[in-house]
């Protein structure tokens, strides 16, 4: 029996669902940058949504996960209202962060995420507080930490690794390994090959997963958040995956080949699940159906940033001190 | 600051001065104000290196001798010699609606971890729009005691530059247990910075630490982060100082009294936020100010100070305002060495003899 007969129809074309509301997202996102109508930068989330979603599922508003610079996947999959992301790349007042963290500090602490932490590592070493405090309490909470490849040679990845380890905390990290740190190849910067290997040297278990195919990182994050829920002490699971655009949007991506890329878009999540579904009988109608539904969303996230409050000056000198 | 209960909140010790003398320890004032705050509030936890292992040290200053005894090693959390780990558990515990208490064994440690401080504990808040707060304590023993450069660093002068951050230097007993207790409760994230020399133990005493016993009320209090203390009055300049420097500096004006100038001690308690009513009072009075730090010269929090009095008080000043810190060198360790770079007694004296003409 296949994992998505496991799962069922409904429930995999739900996950169907989600991956597209990550890509269309973004997709929107990348429109309103180049209108100027988004500030700042992005660092975008297409190829990856595979590892969000799958990881995500298996969470209630109550766990929490910690991002990273590119965060909008995160944000979509753990239930971040697309009306309140999206007015918050705008800076608006409706924003989840009133427009305070922007793109690299998308989250939402109503849906259990932390503004995205935009230092390489930062969320890594603050994780472990997080199940540091559900293990004191006694609650069955997890949290799931993300981060890319280019974080395990921080040292908060290697000290938060091993902390979370001797404290047997109720923790998943899951490294996004895109093969590139910025434009820097994974296998320039270290001579262990995978990442799931370095986990071993804590005495935390490694799993390399297929970050390109939802079903199978959903079923290997179900595993490893049941485990950590149930004191077994943290997990890392590397999920080798591609990030299609840029790292950021100056990016023009003469570090890599064409055929590279299209190599890895061959894979792509989103085309993966909806074949498999076609498969067992879906009609394509129903997923243009569900694309129709996420785009109108969209518009809907669209619509409301457009129109939302400017921020106030007076805003900016508030916060700071509860 | 939670100001929902119903301990007093008190300023001066004068106001217990009917009741009989209880002599504490900087150490032990903390160590009861910490063991206070974990009988109250079972948030409350402890979090660092050696602080809680059997037969261990109770913290790298004993300030934690008896605890693991009464609250148990889950709620005294040793760890791995793990800065950032140690940090990013308390900022982490924090935005979950703990009150953590983290440890560092040596306040120069404090840069191992210094993302987790300045990029995440002083910004979450912030960064939420509000939604989120950091009620996290960061204790850091400062002051050189002959260990060279790299374990005798005064700190908190780059902390005063970070937004979102609370910094509390204290300097004896009674301020220590109101001001950690303060600390644990405030929703913010405090830095409390202690000085080596001042904890009170005998080792301390016998490398030239001072006996700074001191009466601290049986009964519960708190003390405002914020509010500055002046330990001396006077009419001829004020000085402001914290830490040991605090101590030189009341030394010096007992014999500048003998010459006729009456300094004005205060000691600041809280650099961030900067008690500048009770400051820029004394400044008006007096017309005169010297700042004496252990920090070095250059970017300290002296120089905030000094900037601060000459926008706010410059028409009352008769005299340049001067600062009296450490050379901008590294600490050597050398005692003669090492006394030569801090302020010590006689450079202090020299500076206040001097706006005093």
């Amino acid at each position: 029996m296949t994992y998505l007969n496991q799962l069922g129809v409904d429930k995999s074309l739900d996950l169907y669902r989600q991956l597209l509301l990550l890509r269309r997202f973004e997709e929107r996102v990348y429109n309103m940058f180049l209108l100027g109508e988004v500030v700042g930068t992005v660092h975008q989330y297409q190829g990856q949504e595979a590892v969000a979603v799958g990881m995500c599922d298996h969470l209630s508003h109550t766990d929490w996960i910690t991002s990273t610079h590119r965060p909008h996947g995160h944000a979509m999959a753990k239930g971040v209202s697309p009306r309140s992301a999206m007015a918050e790349l705008y800076g608006k007042a409706t924003g989840c962060c009133k427009g305070k963290g922007g793109s690299m500090h998308l989250g939402d602490p109503d849906v259990g995420m932390l503004p995205a932490i935009a230092i390489v590592g930062g969320g890594n070493s603050v994780v472990i507080g997080m199940g540091l405090a559900f293990k004191l309490r006694k609650t069955q909470q997890a949290a799931v930490c993300f981060f890319g490849d280019g974080a395990t040679n921080e040292g908060a990845f290697h000290e938060s690794l091993n902390f979370a380890a001797v404290k047997r905390l109720p923790i998943v990290f899951v490294c996004e390994n895109n093969l590139y740190g910025a434009s820097t190849p994974y296998n320039e910067v270290s001579l262990v090959p995978d990442v799931a290997e370095r986990a071993k040297a804590y005495g935390v278990p490694g799993h390399i997963v297929d970050g390109m195919d939802v079903l199978a990182v959903h079923e290997a994050g179900g595993a490893a958040i049941a485990s950590a829920r149930a004191g077994n002490g943290p997990i890392l699971l590397e999920c080798k995956t591609y990030r299609y655009i840029g790292h950021s949007r100056s990016d023009a991506r003469g570090y890599r080949t064409k055929d590279e890329e299209a190599d890895w878009k061959a894979k792509d999540p989103i085309t993966r699940l909806g074949g498999q579904l076609i498969g067992e009988g879906v009609a394509q109608s129903k997923l243009d159906e569900l694309d129709a539904g996420v785009e109108a969303v969209l518009d809907d996230a669209v619509e409301f940033a457009r129109n939302s409050p400017e921020a106030t000056p007076e805003m900016a000198l508030e916060d700071a001190y509860a | 600051m939670t100001t929902t209960n119903t301990i007093p909140m008190v300023a001066a010790t004068a106001q217990h001065a009917e009741q009989p003398e209880r002599k504490l320890t900087i150490a032990e004032a903390l160590r009861e104000g910490i063991a206070e705050e974990m009988r109250r509030d079972p948030n409350v936890f402890l979090i660092g290196e050696d602080i809680g292992i059997p037969g261990g040290f109770g913290g790298a200053f004993g300030v934690y001798l008896g605890l693991p005894e009464e609250f148990g090693r889950e709620r005294i959390i040793d760890t791995p010699i793990s800065e950032k780990a140690i940090a990013g558990a308390a900022v982490g515990a924090a935005l979950m609606g703990m009150r953590p208490i983290a440890d560092m064994q040596y306040a120069d440690f404090l840069f191992e971890c210094m993302d987790e401080l300045v990029n995440q504990a002083a910004k979450m808040r912030y960064m939420s729009g509000g939604k989120l707060s950091v009620p996290m304590v960061m204790r850091a023993p400062v002051g050189t005691t002959n260990r060279g450069a790299q374990h005798g660093q005064c700190p908190e002068s780059f902390f005063i530059h970070v937004p979102g951050i609370k910094v509390v230097c204290v300097s004896d007993a009674y301020h220590a247990k109101g001001l950690i207790k303060s600390a644990v409760r405030d929703d913010n994230p405090v830095l409390v910075f202690e000085h080596k020399m001042l904890y009170g133990s005998k080792g301390r005493q016998m490398a030239g630490g001072l006996d700074l016993t001191m009466h601290v009320p049986r009964e519960e209090y708190l003390f405002p982060i914020g509010k500055a203390v002046i330990k001396r009055p006077g009419t001829s300049v004020t000085v402001v100082s914290t830490h040991l420097s605090l101590y030189r500096c009341l030394a010096v004006a007992d014999e500048l009294a003998a010459e006729g100038i009456e300094c004005e001690v205060i000691d600041p308690l809280s650099l961030v936020p900067l008690d500048t009513e009770t400051l820029w009072a004394s400044v008006r009075k007096t017309g005169r100010l010297v700042i004496v730090h252990e920090d070095t010269l250059t970017g300290g929090w002296g120089a905030e100070i000094a900037a601060r009095a000459a926008d706010e008080c410059l028409f009352s000043l008769e005299a340049p305002i001067k600062r009296v810190a450490a050379f901008d060198v590294p600490l050597p360790v050398a005692p003669i060495m090492e006394q030569t770079v801090v302020p010590n007694v006689e450079r202090i004296k020299s500076v206040i003899r001097g706006v005093c003409q």
